[in-house]
């Protein structure tokens, strides 16, 4: 490179040293926060005073039933989540591009995006009344005779997983078909005719030329949205989860939340918290390994 | 008599092709009904008669209507403030955030850069790896960032994604304007502020958009950082603070009318606050498909 060059660049390396300062500070500075889990951290002895414990506050969390129940919950909603927001979300794609008319097309596309734009805060609110003793649902429910009284739905263990999966589709199911739709009308029309001179129906169609096309879109998608399996564990939880069904519904975050924040066990909070992390970078590397071995679209 | 077969199996496609769009129209508007009758409920309910709430019943329009959930839930104290840091919340984090994610877009986005390549995945790492609760929450509180305004806007202004989405954009532009700038003397900070810049507005405003709906939505950080200031609250987090509310007395019941004189519920009034929080974006997003739905096409890129 040549030294003129390398002059003209001066104002793009200050910026680039001002961005990596900020980023090294709140992205990277934390995780030196990691040597925490293995101190007994107390505030007043900090960082470098506190007394080295070894590996104690990560046997005592994989000896702790709660931590254990708290990782099958986070996985569980999170796998649940996963694979129906996709699977719903493309079924939703497809069917929504087989309706032609944009003068219907459009505005349910538009309804569709609403939840999207909704806090969670709002979306479990509004769920806390459909479900609630005089809600609709119960309502619906008696009117047609399929229960007697109302059901208690926020009281019930089995139901949680449930109904944290559907807050998930309610919400997001008209967002996340937006990536599969244009990727669908970029599918070559040309196939389709081909297809259709071959005599291929609707479902054939969508089966041999639709999902194909999408196969990259999805497995891209799927290992971005595998790396975030244990991260989409909070939110929901935290608003509708309550002390009845507290067993199904608290995940890694909240336990650290919990015991690192409340409880002010900041050791314990960030070994929890580091547990989350590894995982999550294991899964992506993994998922996209995998993806490489098998010749398929990957991320990295 | 082949004429005859295949004007059999087109009559047999054209009646399932019937079929097929009368199923599938229902089924789209069973999920626009789905979609839209809680959120149109809590519109009827807001504007309902609290007490008369109660009794159920109210569906899509007020049986008995009232103004009174509104004024009350105006009159709150904190409700105000949080109205106010949760518009600047959103004008100033959405115009730091932009203005960062921008220049560092640009940057990683010059083909000659020393350090592209390194600067590049510095960030992208950022997207997979933090630090975690607690060595956040103990860094904010060394930074004077809790109990203060700035904890919603300087923290939050970079990230991996919108960076991304913004340099895919920047590098689809033609390399002939950028050398044709470049031969004309102009250095870099010249071609990003008149040259690049300008074409990128449509990917500007997507960005916006995304970062404006999340800072406005936000309520986890004024819980976690901000929860001793009043003064800094937000709407979101005044909201969740009456969903709780609401929850409690559910747990005994008849709590919620006792020894009131008016008639407003705790229900009815968070109906309102719920309406009041939403209103904003709910009139605003259909006029911003096109870029959000551009956003989303970019995003779904691999790096």
């Amino acid at each position: 490179m040549s030294k003129k060059e390398l002059k003209r660049q001066r104002p793009l390396l200050i910026w680039s040293a001002i961005f990596v300062v900020y980023g090294f500070v709140f992205y990277y500075l934390p995780l030196g926060g990691w040597v925490m889990a293995f101190q007994n951290y107390k505030n007043k002895t900090g960082f470098f005073h506190s007394k080295w414990i070894g590996l104690d506050k990560f046997k005592f969390l994989f000896s702790d039933a709660t931590f254990l129940r708290v990782i099958r919950n986070t996985f569980c909603m999170g796998a649940l989540n996963l694979v129906f927001t996709t699977v719903v979300a493309i079924a939703f794609a497809i069917l929504l591009n087989e309706i032609r008319a944009s003068k219907i097309k459009k505005p349910i596309q538009t309804i569709s995006y609403l939840p999207h734009f909704l806090s969670w805060i709002i979306v479990t609110g509004i769920l806390n009344d459909a479900l609630s003793s005089y809600g609709i649902v119960n309502e619906l429910l008696q009117k047609f005779g399929i229960t007697d009284g109302s059901v208690p739905f926020f009281s019930i263990p089995a139901l949680f997983w449930p109904i944290v999966t559907f807050a998930h589709l309610w919400k997001e199911t008209g967002w996340n078909a937006i990536i599969y739709l244009s990727a669908i009308t970029a599918i070559d029309p040309t196939l389709y005719e081909a297809g259709a001179i071959d005599g291929a129906g609707r479902w054939q169609k969508i089966k041999h030329i639709t999902l194909p096309s999408l196969r990259p879109t999805i497995i891209v998608l799927l290992i971005m949205n595998l790396g975030n399996l244990l991260n989409a564990g909070f939110e929901v939880q935290y608003l509708l989860g309550n002390g009845l069904v507290k067993s199904v519904a608290d995940t890694i975050d909240i336990y650290v939340l919990t015991w690192g924040i409340s409880q002010n066990d900041y050791s314990l909070g960030t070994a929890a918290g580091i547990f989350k992390s590894v995982v999550s970078i294991v899964i992506i590397v993994m998922a996209n390994s995998i993806a490489k071995r098998r010749g398929e679209e990957r991320l990295f | 008599m082949e004429e005859k077969i295949i004007y059999r199996s087109h009559m047999r496609t054209k009646a399932g092709d019937v079929i097929f769009h009368i199923c599938n129209g229902l089924f789209m508007l069973l999920f626009c009904v789905i979609t839209l009758y809680p959120v149109l409920n809590t519109l009827a309910i807001s504007f309902n008669d609290g007490v008369d709430a109660m009794r159920g019943g109210v569906h899509l329009i007020p049986r008995i209507f009232t103004l009174q959930n509104y004024s009350t839930v105006l009159a709150l104290k904190n409700i105000t403030t949080g109205a106010m840091i949760s518009v600047l919340r959103t004008v100033l984090g959405t115009l730091f955030a932009l203005a960062a994610n921008a220049l560092l877009a640009f940057i990683v986005s010059q083909k000659n850069f020393l350090f592209r390549s390194q600067l590049s995945l510095f960030w992208v790492i950022t997207m997979y790896v933090n630090g975690g609760m607690v060595p956040i929450m103990i860094l904010y509180k060394n930074l004077h960032l809790t109990n203060s305004f700035w904890v919603y806007v300087i923290p939050g202004m970079i990230s991996g994604f919108n960076m991304l989405v913004m340099r895919t954009y920047m590098e689809g532009l033609p390399e002939s304007l950028q050398d044709a700038a470049q031969i004309d003397g102009a250095g870099y900070m010249t071609i990003f502020l008149r040259v690049i810049s300008p074409l990128c507005k449509p990917i500007y405003a997507t960005v916006a958009l995304f970062v404006a709906v999340f800072q406005w939505n936000s309520w986890f950080d004024t819980m976690l950082y901000n929860r001793m200031a009043d003064q800094y609250t937000t709407l979101q987090y005044e909201l969740m603070k009456m969903l709780s509310a609401v929850t409690a007395l559910k747990g005994n019941a008849g709590a919620a009318t006792s020894g009131q004189t008016v008639n407003i519920t705790p229900v009815s009034i968070r109906a309102a606050a719920t309406i009041l929080t939403m209103a904003p974006i709910v009139m605003l997003y259909p006029f911003l498909q096109r870029y959000f739905v551009t956003g989303m096409t970019i995003g779904g890129v691999k790096e």
